[in-house]
């Protein structure tokens, strides 16, 4: 499943559980209780409040072990040894990327880097949705693992303003069928 | 705890205070509308429906992103003085003086943009200042950070200013922010939500003021001298960490509007606990250290310093969810509520914040972060936050401001017109920000693919919607606030839920 539909999903539903809370409340809002009833609403609240910290407690314990307990960044201060180097080098306003041709389904590296300004190495899958990216920064070689799971023409995209070409800024990267796939 | 009274006394503004607040107001309703005119010719020009030109696309967009944030700044610090002088003194010459740099630094920023051609965003990213490839001259990118600075000390001047008063109140910022009753001890249920939430952030934008100031500093030596070069990573995290303060404290002094209001407008009493303590100490931290979900794309930081970024940006959820929603929902669950358009405006607030800030808190993990970093979804959740909660939040003290001046809460025919107009036209402005991020459309590009402009040409109706309110907004606001405040107010005031019914 693509990432960006998770997320898109995982927002709409959250939101509109946000947006039926405030509903709710507003439509009790104008419907003023008594003093007994205000008391009970009010411990009512707050034994509520409780269950929500907890809840949101327990959320965040789990997604944060989801999502960190493999750390989704390679280490960058030793060698990976993949089977793939691109060498890719940002510059105002193109890219250099040697080979600019790589194997689908082998673990690629890319380090990159940029001669001049922060420019933002983004990589479209053909469907036109980000796979991954990282910064290219002057000064600095960000190393990115990346598995490439289709073949086809994928675009690399600057994603960091760099001034009047930033949007221009584009290439290809061909992605191959490994022999005997 | 905050005066049930709708209009007090001690609320009341004369002579050059009165002066001094209406220029700041009536400054930032007409900023922000000629901001939200600069945002809806980009996002049209995205849209292909106007034409203008790469060059001056990136000026409006550098101008928009410091004219904006400047701006919410602003007028939320103008929120803080209005509430917090009824607590400690605060001298009208350092908010005088904080307007006065705001201004100027303001023209300095407008003079580089549009007559130096400076274009090199609010983020001013080393070495990008000096690499302008002819667009914009050295000089241009210096003033531009010197009305940077303007702006800043100024801000720091009104932080000093507030801190002095806090302190000879309550001793120490820790006493103000309530932190002797963390653990135990009687609370005082008369301290104010305003003093904790002031104090919380005069030290976490005072911080990330100094650490703008270091920056800029730094950038400026290096336009000047250019053998002294910086280092790329160490300016993108400083100004990170001040660019994120900034704007923070936007919201942070914003949602004083909510502790101070709502309940005048509920009619039920909103009191202090130690839940609303620890949450403020809690977020007083995170503020200062959650900026690292800036970096999350610069491998080269170090990782623990990307998995606090994480870590923090959702822990820093919990004090708004837990405590300032659950609280204000306590407090509106069957009150006597009657709308007005400070009260809508406040609980538009509270959504915005919280609904914007989810979108926050899923782009700080770095998972999610990988396919969504500097896509449309960054200025979706944003904008969420800022147009539908910080700007809701200063527009509902405006409204309320000029409701004292008559005695009665703000809701003509017309407010009830606007109030759905920016709603509905906000909430298509956002979400198709958010559906363009989840469609992979980079975010500050001048030029879109034909692919792109479909959302592009939807957040522009959203956007004209928007901007056809807030110019109502700021009109009626302006006009209000320059209306001779009625005589005999006192009286009337001291029967506010009487005037809250008057006007339902």
């Amino acid at each position: 499943m693509i990432l960006q539909n998770v997320v898109w999903t995982v927002w709409l539903i959250g939101a509109a559980l946000i947006a039926l809370g405030f509903i709710f409340v507003i439509v009790q809002a104008g419907k003023p209780a008594d003093a007994g009833a205000g008391e009970k609403s009010v411990h009512t609240s707050h034994v509520l409040q409780g269950w929500l910290f907890a809840v949101l407690l327990v959320a965040f314990f789990v997604g944060s072990w989801a999502t960190l307990h493999r750390f989704p960044l390679p280490p960058q201060h030793r060698p990976l040894d993949a089977a793939q180097v691109v060498e890719v080098v940002g510059r105002q306003w193109s890219w250099q990327i040697t080979p600019a041709t790589v194997q689908n389904n082998s673990v690629v590296e890319f380090r990159v880097t940029s001669d001049d300004v922060n420019h933002g190495f983004a990589i479209y899958a053909p469907d036109g949705r980000i796979v991954t990216q990282t910064q290219a920064m002057p000064g600095y070689t960000n190393k990115l693992l990346y598995r490439f799971e289709q073949p086809g023409t994928y675009t690399v995209q600057c994603l960091e303003y760099c001034g009047l070409g930033h949007a221009p800024m584009k290439t290809t990267l061909e992605v191959v069928a490994a022999k005997g796939e | 705890m905050a005066s049930l009274t709708m209009y007090p006394d001690n609320e009341r503004l004369a002579g050059g205070e009165r002066a001094v607040f209406n220029l700041y107001l009536i400054s930032a309703v007409a900023l922000f509308v000629l901001m939200m005119l600069l945002g809806l010719t980009m996002r049209m020009t995205q849209a292909t429906w106007l034409g203008l030109p790469p060059d001056m696309f990136y000026k409006f967009l550098s101008m928009h992103g410091a004219g904006m944030v400047g701006t919410a700044v602003m007028a939320t610090t103008a929120v803080m003085w209005f509430f917090l002088r009824k607590y400690v003194r605060l001298h009208l010459w350092a908010f005088v003086t904080n307007y006065v740099l705001f201004l100027l630094g303001a023209l300095c920023i407008i003079y580089a943009v549009f007559v130096g051609g400076y274009a090199g965003l609010w983020t001013f990213l080393y070495p990008l200042p000096t690499h302008s490839a002819g667009l914009w001259t050295p000089n241009a990118a210096a003033l531009f950070m010197v009305g940077y600075l303007l702006i800043g000390v100024g801000e720091l001047i009104f932080y000093l200013d507030a801190a002095a008063g806090i302190i000879k109140v309550y001793g120490n910022l820790g006493r103000a922010l309530g932190l002797p009753w963390l653990f135990g001890g009687k609370l005082d249920p008369d301290h104010p939500k305003t003093v904790v939430a002031s104090t919380s952030m005069i030290i976490a934008n005072s911080l990330g003021i100094l650490a703008g100031a270091v920056v800029l500093v730094m950038s400026l030596i290096n336009i000047f001298y250019p053998q002294v070069a910086l280092d790329a990573l160490f300016t993108k995290t400083l100004i990170y960490w001040f660019g994120h303060m900034y704007i923070n404290a936007a919201i942070y002094m914003g949602v004083i509007a909510i502790y101070e209001l709502l309940p005048r407008y509920t009619h039920k009493p909103y009191p202090l606990s130690r839940v609303f303590l620890w949450g403020w100490a809690a977020t007083t931290l995170f503020v200062i250290i959650v900026f690292p979900h800036h970096l999350l794309m610069d491998y080269a930081e170090p990782h623990w310093f990307l998995i606090m970024g994480q870590i923090v940006s959702w822990t820093s959820g919990l004090p708004v969810v837990v405590v300032t929603a659950m609280g204000a929902f306590t407090n509106l669950y069957r009150a006597n509520m009657r709308w007005t358009m400070p009260s809508r405006l406040l609980v538009l607030s509270l959504f915005g914040w919280i609904a914007g800030g989810f979108g926050a808190v899923l782009d700080s993990t770095i998972q999610i972060n990988l396919v969504m970093h500097n896509t449309q979804w960054v200025p979706g959740h944003f904008h969420f936050y800022l147009l539908l909660g910080v700007l809701a939040m200063a527009l509902a003290v405006m409204y309320h401001v000029i409701g004292s001046h008559v005695n009665q809460p703000p809701n003509t025919g017309l407010d009830r017109v606007g109030f759905p107009v920016y709603l509905v036209g906000g909430l298509i402005f956002v979400v198709s920000f958010l559906d363009a991020g989840h469609l992979s459309v980079p975010r500050r590009m001048a030029e879109h693919l034909p692919a792109w402009t479909g959302t592009d040409k939807l957040a522009s109706v959203g956007a004209i919607l928007v901007v056809l309110a807030m110019l109502y907004f700021a009109l009626r606001i302006s006009v209000g606030l320059l209306r001779r405040p009625a005589s005999g107010g006192a009286a009337a005031s001291r029967g506010g839920v009487g005037a809250a019914d008057a006007a339902g």
